[in-house]
């Protein structure tokens, strides 16, 4: 069983796979992960060293973190 | 208002704009054209006398009853065949008429039981009532050869079957054929020895293909088909029309009662939803309200390995509302949360997710529609701008063509697929509904009495959206689009964007063949039937425009890409321009009588009621005014997100009202290690269901027959619910909420849940013009209902689309993580079975049972063989995530690859084996796609044991003496 961090990072990825063909892919997963993540998994995903990141995904975060 | 039986006009009541006036009786109707003369009659108030005759079906003209005098015509028509003309002259009591009718009446008692008085149909009869209504003075006839003195089919678990009695009306014969489309009964012989049979000789109702929909029974005029209710109790004295409990089609029905104890549901005819019929659960199986398993009284215990104990509400509340305020003191509030139920009413959601927003302080509060539609609701918004259905029933109606995707409504919507299959059957020189089928199994839509799919497109589960970009490639390169409607009305420049997208020559359905395994020729054949109604290739500006419409289930929303799935089936109506009007749409098949409502509640998360983001200022600010505290902005967690977080520790009381989420959640050992990790676990439930082995507090609930409320189904139609007798736990499931919430110190005191309603109309700007009232004057109404359509809206989208342009969105097909491998080779899949409900709380504790006693693992006969496998078989089922054992059942029903099973057997552990993955957007769980392998076993795995002897364990109750 994985644990939160592994399951957050394939979430991310998994947001960031399926919004490849917006305009924007790494700002639509960045407002993806706003909208609909809590606080927690928000803050989680942000302290977390970027390991297991596509670029995208890790590009989103980054996005997020500036936000 | 003393019992009456509603209504029958004759023969069904026909649609036309037509209409025609004619003289009954000296007095002048005007009626509908291709009304029958019965039916103009009877809605003058005049019944012609009728046997074989009911406003369910067709006409007959058997029973020659009704026959009646037609001025310039000869002899005696029968008037329940003879269409209405304008200016005809009709005489429906005549000497001669008089004399006819009682001959008749004659030949039918002189073979038929005359014990009247102590039969189950005396004062509910027709045959009684007809007898009566023609004169029917003495019967000269000797008995001679007869059908009487033969033994009675007490087969059926909820109805008899009594050859003597039958007057071979065929009224029984036809039900099953038009209104349910089963076809199992015939008459089989003639003359004396004519007998209804259901099936071969050697069936009974219970062997046979019979559903036990009860659409007989309803039929049936005299006592030969009768309800065991009514032969064990009498008949009703008094109906209340309430709404059914179990799926998302909303059925209306009659609770015909005696006092307080429920005799029989009869289906409502006028009810928008059913249209006067039901299947085996709305109709039957409602015993487990007074099931011995049922829990009456609360019960607390301080960690989850002790008995339970029996305390009194006060005690039970206070006792948990302290655990709730000291985590919410040392952990803060966002470590509390809900879990809403979606089989209890509008009113009863809307305060669970009160409670947790104004209550606990936090937006972690989720819905069971997490696991089934959360796709829909994300896919819709972002497509048309509402998270919800674009039709109503009736609809189908209209369809030329229906696709039908992820569903199997024969089984899952069976009232619904009993509508669809009328339309796909066609009438009166109406040719029927084309069909398409998208799902890897051959379900009954497929192929079935009278039914065949056009095409059926058996894909690998996981490929749904790769199918549909294939079919949009289609649609596009041959153009068949409807360019005239998407300039109109959607952005023609997210249109370009995605038709490129699909007209690449990767996403051809020769290309994508490989992925999907179904055959191209096959895909282009679908794709053309969908945009035009036929097969082969032309211009399709030539074509008369057809109505084509979109049905879809769990099939498609329950994948890793639930959410581009429900967009590419969107983008699919608006490119061929099927939005907006009737016989179209986007129709998802919601599965409970209220998910839609739990939805529209503002269960989710992220959202409050009707579907405003929480970050909405002005939607907080609406709610921050009324409820006087302020609410939380950043959305709260899903209910796997919840699990993560109790095992991480900073997620430790939940309340869950209705859901059984250890049985029915993914990854069982997932959802047991989070429930485990929780300080203060609430389940306000009917039984002690798999979730109550992790509980420190039980709240008993009410059933539906013994609460007020309303339900919304698939339709969004909003409906009541009426309470029928006094809740044996005490209390409604609102008012224990309310209880819950005062123990904590919120002070609420809603006398009655229209007062509920009316705070969610204040606040819900799409729910602004319903009430108790109004819908109690109406019958129901289907949402939004507002300035704008102050009667509802049966049809979504007619003019624009909610969000203003239809919005096309590019899905591209991600391949599932979950992969085959040498170790897991094959795929399972997961339904449902009409006679089971979900996780079975409900129909496990009925004789539904007897349909359906375990689940059991369809295995194709190639993969069987292999592994020396035959029906009947123990197996173990094993994946990553887990394994678990149940029996096999050999059938070329599923394709080679594929295995698929049920859930509604807690002892299956079916869960065990699915995985965490899920939608991208929502997280709903993929159930639908899972590598397994398949192996003899001997029998139970051990985590079932263990599980086993963990519930009995947990299910300990010591009972108090008397009260505290």
């Amino acid at each position: 069983m994985s644990s939160t961090i592994d399951t957050l990072v394939r979430m991310a990825n998994q947001i960031a796979a399926n919004l490849a063909h917006e305009p924007e892919p790494a700002t639509a997963t960045a407002e993806h992960i706003q909208l609909f993540w809590d606080p927690r998994m928000k803050a989680s995903i942000r302290a977390h060293d970027g390991a297991g990141l596509t670029p995208v995904a890790s590009e989103a975060i980054r996005l997020l973190a500036d936000a | 208002m003393t019992y009456q039986p509603q209504a029958d006009f004759g023969t069904p009541a026909i649609k036309s704009t037509e209409q025609v006036t004619l003289t009954i009786d000296g007095r002048d109707i005007t009626v509908p054209a291709g009304s029958s003369v019965m039916r103009a009659a009877a809605e003058m108030g005049t019944s012609i006398p009728k046997l074989c005759a009911t406003d369910s079906l067709e006409s007959f003209g058997s029973c020659r009853l009704c026959l009646v005098e037609i001025d310039g015509r000869r002899g005696t028509p029968a008037s329940c065949t003879t269409p209405v003309e304008p200016g005809m002259v009709v005489h429906t009591q005549t000497p001669q008429l008089q004399k006819l009718r009682k001959g008749v009446m004659e030949l039918y008692i002189s073979d038929h039981p005359l014990d009247c008085l102590t039969c189950a149909a005396n004062g509910d009869c027709e045959l009684q009532d007809q007898a009566g209504a023609v004169g029917l003075r003495d019967v000269r006839y000797p008995v001679a050869a007869s059908h009487l003195g033969q033994a009675k089919d007490h087969s059926n678990p909820y109805f008899d079957f009594d050859p003597s009695k039958c007057i071979v009306c065929s009224r029984c014969v036809r039900a099953c054929d038009e209104v349910q489309g089963t076809l199992a009964l015939t008459v089989e012989s003639r003359g004396f020895g004519s007998k209804i049979s259901a099936g071969l000789a050697s069936d009974n109702f219970m062997g046979s293909e019979c559903v036990s929909c009860g659409a007989c029974v309803q039929a049936c005029p005299t006592a030969t088909l009768v309800e065991k209710k009514v032969v064990e109790i009498g008949t009703p004295d008094r109906s209340v029309v309430t709404t059914c409990a179990y799926c998302g089609v909303g059925c209306t029905f009659r609770a015909e009662m005696r006092g307080e104890q429920l005799v029989r549901m009869v289906p409502w005819k006028d009810g928008k939803a059913n249209r006067g019929h039901s299947c085996v659960k709305g109709r039957f199986a409602w015993g487990y309200a007074q099931h011995a398993e049922r829990i009456l009284s609360p019960m607390i215990r301080d960690q989850i390995d002790q008995p339970w104990r029996e305390v009194s509400w006060d005690k039970a509340l206070s006792f948990a509302a302290d655990r709730l305020n000291a985590i919410k003191a040392q952990h803060g509030p966002s470590a509390l949360g809900g879990i809403t139920s979606s089989r209890c009413t509008n009113e009863e959601t809307f305060l669970v997710q009160k409670l947790v927003r104004a209550g606990f302080g936090s937006n972690n509060v989720d819905t069971c529609a997490r696991v089934c539609h959360s796709p829909t609701g994300y896919g819709l918004k972002t497509t048309f701008g509402t998270s919800a259905g674009t039709q109503d029933f009736d609809s189908v109606e209209d369809s030329d063509v229906i696709l039908v995707i992820g569903a199997n409504p024969t089984d899952a919507h069976p009232v619904f697929a009993s509508r669809m299959k009328k339309r796909l059957r066609g009438k009166d020189g109406r040719p029927g509904a084309k069909l398409i089928v998208v799902d890897p199994r051959r379900t009954d839509l497929v192929k079935s009495p009278h039914i065949e799919a056009d095409h059926h497109l058996a894909l690998r589960p996981g490929t749904n959206v790769a199918v549909l970009t294939a079919l949009a490639h289609v649609i596009v390169t041959e153009g068949l689009a409807d360019e005239a409607f998407i300039r109109e009305r959607c952005d023609w420049d997210e249109y370009t964007h995605w038709a490129e997208f699909v007209s690449l020559p990767t996403n051809s359905p020769e290309t994508l063949a490989a992925v999907t395994q179904v055959p191209a020729e096959i895909v282009r054949a679908a794709a053309r039937t969908y945009a035009t109604g036929g097969t082969g290739r032309g211009d399709v500006s030539q074509r008369p425009k057809i109505n084509a419409a979109i049905y879809y289930g769990l099939g498609v929303t329950e994948h890793s890409q639930g959410s581009s799935t429900v967009m590419a089936i969107a983008n699919l109506a608006m490119a061929t321009g099927n939005i907006g009007r009737r016989g179209v749409g986007v129709n998802p098949l919601r599965g409970q009588n209220n998910v839609q409502g739990a939805c529209d509640m503002g269960s989710f998360p992220h959202e409050l009621s009707g579907y405003r983001h929480i970050s909405d200022g002005s939607a907080r600010a609406l709610f921050e005014a009324d409820w006087g505290v302020s609410l939380d902005p950043e959305p709260g967690l899903r209910i796997p997100n919840m699990l993560d977080a109790a095992v991480d520790g900073s997620f430790r009381a939940i309340y869950i009202q209705g859901e059984d989420i250890l049985q029915s959640d993914p990854n069982t050992h997932h959802v047991a290690a989070g429930l485990a990790a929780m300080d203060c676990v609430i389940v306000h439930d009917l039984f002690l269901n798999e979730t109550a082995n992790y509980a420190h507090v039980f709240l008993p609930g009410s059933t539906f027959l013994e609460k007020d409320g309303t339900f919304t189904n698939a339709e969004r139609r909003i409906q009541l619910v009426r309470k029928v007798m006094t809740p044996l736990n005490g209390m409604e499931d609102w008012e224990v909420t309310q209880a819950l919430a005062n123990a904590l110190g919120l002070g609420w005191s809603y006398n009655h849940p229209s007062e509920i309603m009316d705070e969610i109309s204040r606040l819900t700007p799409s729910f602004a013009g319903v009430s108790f009232a109004r819908l109690d004057q109406e019958g129901s109404l289907q949402w939004p209902v507002n300035d704008a359509n102050p009667d509802g809206s049966p049809i979504m989208h007619v003019d624009g689309f909610v969000r203003g342009k239809g919005k096309f969105v590019v899905t591209d097909y991600v391949p599932t993580d979950e992969k085959t491998g040498p170790r897991f080779p094959l795929l399972l899949t997961t339904g449902r079975i009409l006679s089971q409900y979900n996780v079975g709380a409900q129909t496990r504790r009925t004789d539904n049972s007897r349909w359906h006693e375990e689940d059991v693992l369809e295995i194709h006969p190639v993969d069987a063989e292999d592994r020396g496998l035959k029906t009947g078989d123990w197996v173990k089922l094993a994946s990553r995530a887990g394994e678990t054992t149940l029996r096999t059942l050999v059938t070329d029903r599923v394709a080679p690859g594929v295995v698929y099973t049920t859930f509604h057997h807690p002892d299956t552990q079916a869960n065990v084996v699915t995985t965490d993955y899920s939608d991208w957007a929502t997280n709903c769980p993929e159930y639908k796609v899972t590598a397994v392998q398949i192996s003899a076993s001997n029998g139970p795995s051990d985590w079932q044991r263990d599980y086993e002897a963990l519930s009995e364990r947990s299910r300990r109750v010591v009972h108090t003496e008397a009260a505290e």
